[in-house]
């Protein structure tokens, strides 16, 4: 090993790279499918009574609902709306945990309130609590979007308390301070630069849990109302219909849920490991 | 050791009661009016004095504060309220519920504990070996996989297309509980537990083939490689060992999860559990049921929380008192 391992040739010889360049396409060209296509919803939407209940065919390759619509357009149409409810969500969840980490982070009293309140949300099973905030608000895609965004926080508010308390203790910052910088100079130049790929990371990682718990809430009933063409609504519609035999129903609108949150979980964390120099040198 | 037991005593204490006033502001706060809720389509042939009398009944009409009092006086003297929806007293309908549940929430926990660490454990010892991509794809998998839409593909494969096991419910219908053979029971059981079980498989496994790196890359196992032990002998002998602790404490703190996807679980099968009660009570304004649930399931997740301290100290020789 020669002694000049410059940042850009780490990199190239890093297959993790990769992975997380080939997943990025990958998740822009769906983002770009389900927001470009206008003609989704209308494909979604339109029902044909002579079409009811197929089978995958080559016209309709995912099959059919019960009312003749096209599940595939469906499928997409549910996928754009998780992923809307999801990063509406995982932004929401962030912007919370960085706020009470720097709470946290102000004085003594302030960080047992907010370890109280961490240790009371994750007491509860999540998927109740939801229940509860959803519950709450009336149900709702905003409903939805603020119960899960109020669930997801405590995990990442740790790890951001933990980072910051270390970050205030840092040479550099305690240096900055002592030549006169103001509290607000440090906040923005030193902290929130040190935070951010934390920030990015953890917003990326919540992501994919919080798409699988909109699901699940609106599969039991809590979340999106059944007129809207969620994952979970399609799913809960499906059940009625599996002893039937239709059983394409069930499987492809989760088979979409399913790769698209390993998409996403699979690029937040190759995301972390390329942010954790120790680890991107592997 | 008595210090931080009351320390913990004390924190549990704090965090089931902001679960109480979070749930009960929660309730408050919800534009679903209780009485509207339990009246349903008969609400047009209810006289407004008679709806004002069902709310004074119910004490609706008092201030909040004085509504959370006197609801928090109850709940400490054991009285948890009437359940409308199942007309029955709430203890009563959780411990039902609850007794129904516990079957399948032990033995999915059981499983995925067991299933999850020896996966692990397999995976760890051969970093790398095809084994360990296969083990850790599959758990990556597993991960993102929706549990309910993992129970809709086992109820379209076992129950609908091969007919091995029931598509529902705890027993035949139109057959009581106490009739049900225990053959009948353990097979209704068999797919919502292995479904459920496949759930806390991934994080487990993956938590334990960390542990198990870890391990197998320190200086301990060369030693004892350089010793003439093979891969298995150091993996079993001081990996395991080494991972069975993180692995313990884990499984213990997913029980909230646990029971989140227990519900779930029981929505997909019919399952008449805790789980599938608590969503009916928040579908229909249960109010009163809602609320003991979300108490005793914070009760249940904390208490499991403790248990999974105390077990460490029990069997971790590090951790244990040297009597003099």
């Amino acid at each position: 090993m020669s002694a000049t391992p410059s940042p850009r040739l780490a990199l190239r010889g890093n297959p993790r790279l990769g992975l997380a360049l080939g997943t990025l396409t990958l998740l822009v060209a769906l983002v770009a499918l389900l927001i470009v296509t206008p003609q989704l919803a209308e494909r979604a939407g339109a029902s044909d009574f002579q079409a009811r209940l197929l089978a995958p065919t080559t016209d309709y390759w995912f099959g059919t609902d019960v009312l003749g619509r096209d599940l595939l357009a469906r499928t997409l149409q549910g996928l754009a709306l998780s992923l809307w409810v999801g990063a509406a969500a995982a932004l929401l969840g962030t912007l919370i945990a960085l706020g009470l980490a720097a709470l946290a982070c102000l004085d003594r009293r302030a960080d047992a309130v907010v370890g109280l309140l961490v240790d009371s949300v994750l007491g509860l099973p999540h998927l109740i609590l939801l229940m509860l905030i959803a519950f709450a608000l009336g149900g709702g895609t905003q409903a939805v979007i603020i119960a899960v965004a109020l669930t997801h926080w405590p995990s990442l508010t740790r790890v951001l308390r933990a980072e910051l308390l270390q970050l205030q203790q840092a040479d550099y910052v305690r240096l900055s301070r002592r030549f006169g910088k103001s509290r607000g100079f440090v906040i923005w130049h030193h902290l929130l630069p040190a935070l951010l790929p934390h920030c990015l990371v953890g917003g990326l990682l919540l992501f994919p849990h919080a798409i699988l718990h909109e699901a699940a809430l609106t599969f039991l009933g809590f979340g999106l109302s059944p007129g809207q063409p969620a994952i979970g609504v399609l799913l809960a519609e499906s059940m009625r219909y599996l002893s039937a035999g239709y059983w394409w129903l069930g499987v492809f609108p989760g088979l979409g849920l399913l790769l698209l949150v390993l998409a996403f979980d699979r690029l937040g964390n190759a995301l972390r490991r390329l942010l954790t120099p120790h680890e991107a040198q592997q | 050791m008595i210090a931080p037991l009351t320390r913990r005593l004390l924190r549990l204490v704090a965090v089931l009661g902001v679960v109480a006033l979070a749930a009960f502001g929660l309730m408050q706060a919800s534009p679903i009016d209780p009485v509207d809720a339990y009246l349903g389509p008969q609400v047009a042939q209810v006289s407004p004095e008679q709806r004002a009398l069902i709310a004074e009944r119910w004490g609706a009409d008092q201030p909040a504060t004085q509504q959370f009092l006197h609801w928090l006086g109850n709940m400490l003297r054991g009285e948890l309220g009437w359940s409308r929806v199942y007309n029955a007293p709430v203890s009563e309908v959780i411990g039902t519920r609850f007794m129904a549940s516990l079957p399948l929430l032990a033995s999915a926990w059981l499983g995925a504990t067991l299933i999850g660490f020896a996966l692990g454990v397999i995976a760890g010892t051969r970093e790398g070996g095809w084994v360990d991509r296969w083990i850790c794809r599959y758990a990556y998998t597993l991960a993102s996989t929706p549990t309910f839409w993992l129970a809709i593909l086992g109820l379209l494969l076992f129950s609908v297309t091969l007919g091995w096991t029931p598509v529902c419910c705890a027993g035949p219908a139109g057959v009581t509980r106490d009739e049900l053979s225990l053959a009948t029971r353990l097979h209704h059981l068999l797919l919502p537990a292995l479904t459920l079980s496949l759930l806390g498989v991934a994080q487990i496994t993956l938590h334990t083939r960390a542990r198990m790196l870890e391990l197998m890359r320190s200086e301990v196992a060369l030693h004892a490689l350089a010793q003439g032990a093979s891969r298995r002998d150091v993996a079993w002998r001081h990996g395991a060992r080494h991972a069975c602790l993180p692995a313990l404490t884990l499984a213990f703190a997913s029980l909230g999860e646990l029971f989140g996807g227990s519900m779930l679980v029981e929505q997909v099968f019919s399952y008449p559990g805790l789980g599938r009660a608590t969503v009916e009570a928040g579908l229909r304004s249960d109010v009163p049921l809602l609320l003991a649930i979300a108490l005793f399931t914070a009760l249940f997740v904390s208490v499991g929380n403790a248990l999974a301290d105390g077990l460490y100290r029990l069997v971790d020789p590090r951790l244990r008192q040297v009597h003099p």
